[in-house]
């Protein structure tokens, strides 16, 4: 089998006495749509940010396509950041630019295409992701899934072979959101993209990923295709599958509402 | 205990920000020749323009006004003085030197600290809570180069110019009161002016306004970077870029004061 595109060896991440990764390893394949689930605090926007390379890690490495993202050469770094489009929660288009400026703008940074050319391309692009007539608007007058798609046009400017989603659904409802998700998977299809796609959206996940991985408090518990993920008896997966919220420590509540009982009283 | 953790935690945050800001001024004025036209990279010179345009000529109506004003202030301050021993005539050398060597700079440098230093850290302060930083970065674009480097230039242009716009808007007010008090005529004072400023003087303000220019772009644009967390911290930001800048650009001050003190009386 060739070598992963992504891969994750033992990844710690500590931020003080707080241990957000706890040697966490993944391998993503070319070509497979990887779906990264976990709670709010499992650390899978932490672990985003160190596979994109804007965090080092306290110890472990990411290799992207073979490299060694945090200890290569700036120059390797580039041509790694290149390959890889990210489209960011907050879709973090730049807010003093029209969408087709967006879009076209890793394209004037890093390539010496002619204006032109970079017009037809960035047309193509906005197309592709159905904003073909919102060129010319600006970031804030788009709506949420407006946006996310403008923020996919932008990742994929450069053609990459790795595409990086952080919750592409989130604040989206389930009709928009469900169109993003056909988007991912007609990226996949068309363009043969690796895609990573970090979420906590069941629904989500199941449609566009190949593979699911779960991180709780930071570790992986799960890496599975998705049908064996589904029926896994793991209590923590299930938990998270049958949306059993967690149990409340009652002694302690009770203990302090006993508390201000008694000063209620002691009051009297 | 408690005191000697506080002291040495004020120390270590200190010299971490004058380490950020010796790092980020050395890339930043590194990348700036990257924002020239030819050379530079296609765009960046339009941002520079875009800049200028911000920090300069939409300061020139406030930076006029208090020149102005601060000229007619320190020569009625002069005169009284000056008039009780019949010097009244110094108070040209006063206005024009002072404002040559000190406060054309200065004022300038306050104006902009306040309009624009304060915008940069908004606006990169912003770009850091929206993660529009965190995407330049992997888009393998250098923020440094693409939001700091035209600004730098910008400021290192209109900066000095704005200077020598309220050097002749406080030089003229110097006008407007020795007319008003002795009937002095314009173009003999502007003689006169001429006699008493010697070109070092304008070169030394020029100077100062040059590391003005620098640090306020730098104090600025590092208050932006450091924001963390939502849209209050961009506030919180904006505040101490221009409580900062003002506070670093009047120590540079007194020290380039003393040096060029020291050396003119050697």
């Amino acid at each position: 089998m060739a070598d992963p595109v992504i891969s994750v060896d033992s990844l710690t991440v500590q931020y003080g006495d707080h241990r957000v990764l706890d040697g966490v390893s993944l391998n993503i394949e070319a070509g497979e749509v990887m779906a990264l689930l976990g709670g709010s605090g499992s650390g899978k926007t932490t672990m985003l940010r160190h596979i994109i390379g804007l965090e080092r890690p306290t110890s472990g490495t990411v290799r992207v396509r073979g490299v060694d993202i945090n200890r290569c050469s700036p120059k390797e770094l580039k041509d790694i950041r290149r390959s890889m489009g990210v489209a960011f929660q907050e879709c973090a288009l730049f807010n003093a630019m029209s969408i087709e400026e967006n879009v076209a703008l890793p394209l004037h940074e890093l390539t010496n295409l002619a204006d032109p050319v970079i017009e037809i391309m960035t047309y193509m692009k906005l197309a592709a992701v159905g904003l073909g007539q919102a060129a010319k608007q600006m970031p804030q007058e788009l709506s949420g899934g407006m946006k996310k798609r403008a923020a996919v046009a932008r990742a994929t400017a450069l053609d990459p072979e790795i595409l990086v989603f952080d919750e592409p659904s989130a604040g989206l409802d389930p009709i928009v959101a469900a169109g993003l998700d056909e988007l991912i998977l007609l990226l996949k299809r068309a363009l043969h993209m690796t895609i990573l796609v970090v979420t906590h959206e069941l629904a989500s996940a199941f449609r566009v990923a190949d593979r699911v991985a779960m991180l709780y408090r930071g570790s992986l518990i799960a890496v599975d295709n998705k049908d064996a993920f589904r029926t896994s008896t793991q209590p923590r997966i299930r938990q998270f599958l049958d949306r059993v919220a967690d149990p409340i420590d009652s002694t302690a509540v009770q203990d302090r509402m006993e508390e201000l009982a008694g000063m209620a009283g002691g009051h009297k | 205990m408690n005191v000697l953790n506080a002291i040495g935690d004020g120390v270590i945050r200190g010299l971490g920000y004058i380490g950020g800001l010796t790092m980020q001024g050395w890339f930043g004025l590194s990348a700036t020749p990257r924002v020239l036209p030819l050379v530079g990279k296609r765009g960046r010179w339009q941002a520079a323009l875009r800049q200028m345009a911000a920090i300069g000529v939409d300061a020139l109506p406030m930076v006029g006004i208090m020149s102005v004003c601060a000229g007619f202030i320190l020569a009625m301050q002069a005169g009284a003085e000056l008039r009780r021993f019949g010097a009244l005539q110094y108070v040209m050398d006063t206005v024009a030197i002072g404002f040559t060597r000190e406060l054309g700079p200065l004022l300038t440098a306050f104006v902009v600290s306040g309009r624009s230093g304060s915008a940069f850290s908004a606006e990169i302060g912003t770009m850091v809570v929206t993660s529009e930083i965190d995407a330049l970065r992997t888009m393998a674009i250098d923020p440094i180069e693409f939001v700091l480097a035209p600004k730098y230039l910008a400021a290192m242009i209109t900066i000095p110019c704005l200077s020598i716009m309220s050097n002749a808007f406080g030089i003229l007010a110097g006008a407007g009161f020795m007319y008003i008090t002795t009937r002095y005529g314009l173009s003999m004072y502007l003689r006169y002016v001429a006699e008493s400023i010697e070109l070092h003087d304008v070169f030394l303000g020029l100077l100062k306004s040059l590391v003005f220019a620098i640090i306020i772009v730098n104090v600025g644009c590092l208050e932006g970077f450091r924001t963390r967390g939502g849209p209050d911290a961009v506030g919180r930001s904006a505040t101490s870029a221009v409580v900062w800048s003002t506070f670093f650009v009047i120590l540079a001050d007194v020290f380039f004061t003393a040096i060029f003190y020291l050396v003119h009386k050697g």
